[in-house]
């Protein structure tokens, strides 16, 4: 019981994206702790930025925030497998083995696990993800809604942009303009808001081109991967259906 | 979108507003909407905000349970919880303005929970006995922050026009820089505020940026305490930075500690005040020593101690209280829960929601359960949670003016309401002051913060029609000096090489602030704490700079926030030290009581150069300053003048709200 006990980590690193010669694996030893996780062991490193063969390097980048898995920020590749380092345990992963982490693919690398997701933001522009309010003065309460509809858009509205089902999707790549399962689930959720679902065919048509709705591939990998579990599959196919009826028959309803 | 001014230049006269959580998107809203451009920087993703976080919900008295249940008493409740330190006018101007927050809200497509009848649910909260806390599931925040992310989405894709509806190329109303550090203010040579100096986190770039006015939303300070439940980012290093630059610093001292988390290594995290509000019950074994397992050990061998010393709030007394019976528990009496492993009583207590239906569970508190069960791996569903305080929230900040009504409350549109001792600076959210008095209760803070933004916009659009001149006409020299100084204060942390390491300072402030503190002070032990920030101050000077990349730098970056977390520790250890009383969250056992003779008054404190590296608090009673143009003399004075002030006692049910509701109480005489 005298030795400590020691967790391992291999960490993929790029200095800037302008330096891909810098492109490195590193290996970092930090003390154990209970409960720990990802993020703690960064931590530990960014004290003592040593690797294991010695050399004094800058702390690891990554990015995070809440660090209770709401916010998507710290999300990277752990062990091969897209999800948030907050919630990726050490002791969890497979005890005594090196832990690798690696930056996310689908998107432009920033620096070490760091990429830059922006497109996911502009995305949501694209498809109106929003409630066309009049103002925010007051004019009273919202519409009434059931507590069936609440309980069915709540979980799709815990969606924290995080990427990790544009990672995880065969569809989205450098070379393919498919806007991904996040923006569309956000079709659905506005589409089912009592007002949302008046502007709710400028959502569809934004989905009906190249890079919409079509594009998936039906590989069902984006609902493996979501940390909040969210029915991609179901909002993807809800939305591929309205797309399609509004294909055939919105010019009748027009 | 028409702007409200020329832009004869072709390009926007913008605002700048600083943060984007609740009060800053708010802001913004408010600003686009009466055609005022904005810039709008953040740390981060403004949808990665900490505002995320909040999970139980938002207050507003919309009485549907038929409690009687009105601002009026939103108002009395929310000023007796916090100790009558609260000036009271902004407090009713939020209370009155609470519905039509949570109806805007609604609108916008917050998923609320709902009624059988369709109607927005209510629960309760600490403090009160009223159903008066909205919520969508237990991620509220998350969810209030989504939908004012969107709006200002929306305003992103809006063209800017000039007077005659002409669109400005390339312009639009909102204009969003992230991944940005806010370094500093610009200010004029009649010291008015005219800009700001960031840094691109990508690209290192520091850049100076104009703005007709600006606004902090840049939260709160918790990271100052090492480990708290706030984000990582919350270093209120953009608060440090304004203050700084001469901006006052109110009520420093008041830091809530909220009751229920569970600590970790890397962050506290919240069990939100939501699992007693619709049930929860906190306790400990009565034997201390009891080796079974929480949901083991049968009802008569509890002591569900809040509910035996509280009967009439309960396990929803305010959390000033609640933490430091926790607190008293576990340190005091020995009494925390029995871990036969390490043969200790731990510093932990049970926080048990074993006796609510799942489905109830399930539909209300699923989120926070769902972090339970992440993070201890363990089900709350069976068990009883373990949980201890934890640093929360800062119910001081950036002081601010408001513009009190006929009525009492505020004048909306008013440029002195949210606006900082600096001309041309506002602070709306947790990085103001001005809601909470001593200690806030739950569900009032996403409240305040997007009051704060609906009155800092207009105040702010107000403001900037108001201008003799406008900052985008001022000599671009101002902008390249301030940009100098920035670049070259950067350089210098670049070249730091000595031999500390940054974050483990931190780690070492952390320590000393949160155990000498929070919960209990003590002046002698408060006096070693400030000689340890000085030492911290000195050795931060000699911190060897983690990283000299040109690229996404957080090492530097860190360097800089530390040394802005030192400035703020003082404030925080010093304002504690000087209040030689007991009032909410402020503790010292030594001056059990409150004293309004001498201590009904803000806590007003100035940055001043110490020695060395060292800095140094001056502590003011009035101070003059110029806001929106005008003379104004700023005092120390609380204006009590709607909820007169009386002891504060949780004994009996409705204590609190004895006032509006008339309700005979022994605790209306004033106390000491
Ligand atoms: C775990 C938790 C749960 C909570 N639950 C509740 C609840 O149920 N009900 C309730 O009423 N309150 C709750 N609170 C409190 C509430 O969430 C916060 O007080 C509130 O969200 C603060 O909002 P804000 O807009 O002031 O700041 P924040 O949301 O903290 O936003 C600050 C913004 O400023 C930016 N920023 C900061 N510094 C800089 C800088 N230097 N440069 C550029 N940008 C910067 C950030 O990027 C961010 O966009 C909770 C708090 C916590 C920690």
């Amino acid at each position: 019981m005298s030795t400590t006990r020691t967790v391992r980590l291999k960490i993929l690193r790029q200095d800037s994206p302008s330096k891909p010669q810098t492109k490195r694996w590193e290996e970092f030893e930090v003390p154990w702790l209970p409960q720990m996780n990802v993020i703690s062991a960064l931590m530990e490193i960014q004290r003592s930025p040593k690797t294991t063969d010695g050399k004094t390097v800058a702390p690891v980048v990554w990015e995070s925030s809440c660090l209770e898995e709401v916010c998507g920020a710290c999300t990277m590749i752990v062990n091969g497998r897209v999800r948030q380092a907050c919630t990726a345990f050490v002791d969890r992963l497979g005890g005594g083995e090196t832990i690798t982490l690696e930056p996310m693919t689908k998107f432009p690398l920033v620096r070490d696990l760091v990429v830059d997701r922006s497109r996911m933001f502009d995305d949501l522009k694209q498809v109106k993800a929003w409630i066309d309010l009049d103002g925010s003065h007051e004019l009273g309460p919202g519409p009434r809604q059931s507590p069936a509809n609440q309980e069915e858009a709540y979980p799709l509205s815990r969606c924290m942009t995080c990427g990790c089902c544009l990672e995880a999707c065969p569809q989205v790549h450098e070379s393919s303009p498919f806007v991904g399962p996040a923006a569309i689930n956000q079709v659905r959720l506005f589409n089912l808001h009592p007002s949302g679902k008046m502007h709710a065919t400028e959502r569809l048509e934004s989905l009906m081109g190249e890079g919409g709705v079509a594009d998936c591939g039906k590989a069902q990998n984006c609902v493996e991967v979501c940390p909040k579990e969210i029915p991609l599959v179901d909002s993807i196919a809800q939305v591929s259906r309205q797309v399609t009826k509004h294909m055939l028959f919105g010019w009748l309803l027009k | 979108m028409k702007t409200s001014d020329k832009n004869e230049s072709r390009v926007a006269r913008r605002v700048i507003v600083v943060g984007g959580g609740l009060a800053g998107l708010t802001t913004v809203m408010k600003l686009c909407e009466a055609g005022v451009p904005v810039d709008l920087f953040s740390l981060v993703p403004v949808k990665r905000s900490h505002s995320v976080c909040a999970q139980g919900g938002i207050n507003a008295s919309v009485n549907t349970k038929g409690e009687g249940d009105s601002p009026r008493i939103h108002l009395e409740e929310t000023v007796y919880g916090g100790d009558f330190l609260a000036n009271q006018p902004p407090v009713k101007g939020m209370a009155d303005a609470a519905p039509g927050i949570v109806f805007m809200l609604d609108r916008m497509g917050v998923p609320f929970n709902r009624t059988p009848e369709g109607l927005l649910d209510f629960r309760r909260f600490g403090g009160t006995l009223f159903h008066r806390t909205a919520f969508a599931g237990a991620t509220t925040g998350q969810q209030l922050l989504y939908a004012l992310d969107e709006q200002v989405r929306r305003w992103e894709t809006v063209d800017v026009e000039d007077s005659k509806g002409a669109a400005l190329r390339g312009e639009k109303m909102v204009r969003k820089l992230e991944h940005w550090d806010f370094l500093g203010i610009v200010q004029d040579d009649a010291g008015r505020c005219v800009g700001i100096v960031a840094q691109d986190m990508k690209t290192m770039a520091i850049e100076a940026f104009r703005g007709d006015a600006v606004c902090l939303a840049t939260g709160g300070p918790g990271i100052v305490f090492g480990r708290s439940t706030n984000s990582v980012i919350n270093t209120g290093t953009a608060a440090a930075a304004a203050y700084r630059q001469g901006a006052l610093y109110a009520n420093g001292e008041l830091i809530q500690v909220h009751p229920t988390a569970i600590p970790g290594a890397d962050k506290l995290r919240l069990i939100s005040e939501s699992a007693r509000g619709e049930g929860g019950r906190v306790w400990v074994p009565k034997d201390p020593k009891d080796k079974r397992k929480g949901r083991e050990i049968p009802e008569r061998e509890r002591d569900y101690f809040l509910e035996a010393k509280y009967p009439g709030y309960g396990n929803l007394v305010p959390r000033d209280i609640a933490s430091r019976e926790l607190f008293a528990k576990c340190f005091h009496d020995k009494r925390g829960v029995y871990n036969p492993k390490t043969e200790k009583n731990e510093n932990e207590v049970y926080l048990d929601l074993t006796r609510i239906p799942k489905e109830t569970l399930r539909k209300k508190l699923a989120g926070i359960l769902e972090i339970y069960e992440k993070f201890v791996g363990e089900d709350p569903y069976e068990n009883p949670m373990r949980v201890f305080p934890a640093v929360h929230y800062s119910m001081g900040g950036l002081w601010v003016d408001f513009e009190k009504s006929a009525d009492g409350g505020l004048v909306r549109g008013s440029p002195r309401n949210q606006a900082t001792n600096i001309d041309g600076l506002y602070a709306a959210g947790e990085v103001d002051y001005q809601y909470h008095g001593a200690n806030r209760l739950g569900a009032n803070s996403l409240l305040s913060c997007i009051y704060a933004g609906l009155e800092a916009g207009p105040a702010i659009a107000a403001y900037r029609k108001g201008l003799a001149a406008s900052a985008h006409d001022v000599p671009q020299s101002v902008f390249d000096k301030a940009e100098k100084r920035e670049a070259e204060r950067y350089q210098k942390i670049l070249a730091m090489d000595g031999d500390e390491n940054p974050y483990a300072l931190h780690k070492e402030l952390g320590e000393v602030m949160l155990r000498d503190c929070t919960i209990e002070r003590d002046n002698a032990v408060l006096g070693k704490v400030i000689e340890t920030i000085g030492e911290l101050e000195d050795r931060a000077k000699n911190v060897g700079v983690p990283d000299t990349g040109d690229h996404a730098n957080h090492g530097a970056q860190f360097v800089r926030h530390l040394s802005n977390m030192l400035v703020l520790a003082r404030v925080i250890a010093e304002g504690a030290l000087a209040r030689d009383e007991s009032r909410g969250a402020h503790y010292k056992p030594a001056f059990k009581q409150r004293d309004d003779e001498r201590w009904l008054r803000t806590t007003l404190a100035l940055y001043e150069r110490g020695e060395g590296a060292r800095s140094s608090v001056k502590f003011v009673r009035q101070l003059d300053a110029t806001i929106a143009g005008k003379s104004v003399t700023i005092t120390d004075a609380v204006d009590t003048t709607l909820v007169t002030p009386r002891a504060r006692k949780y004994e009996t049910a409705g204590a609190a709200s004895a006032a509006a509701t008339g309700a005979s109480s022994a605790d209306k005489q004033p106390s000491t």
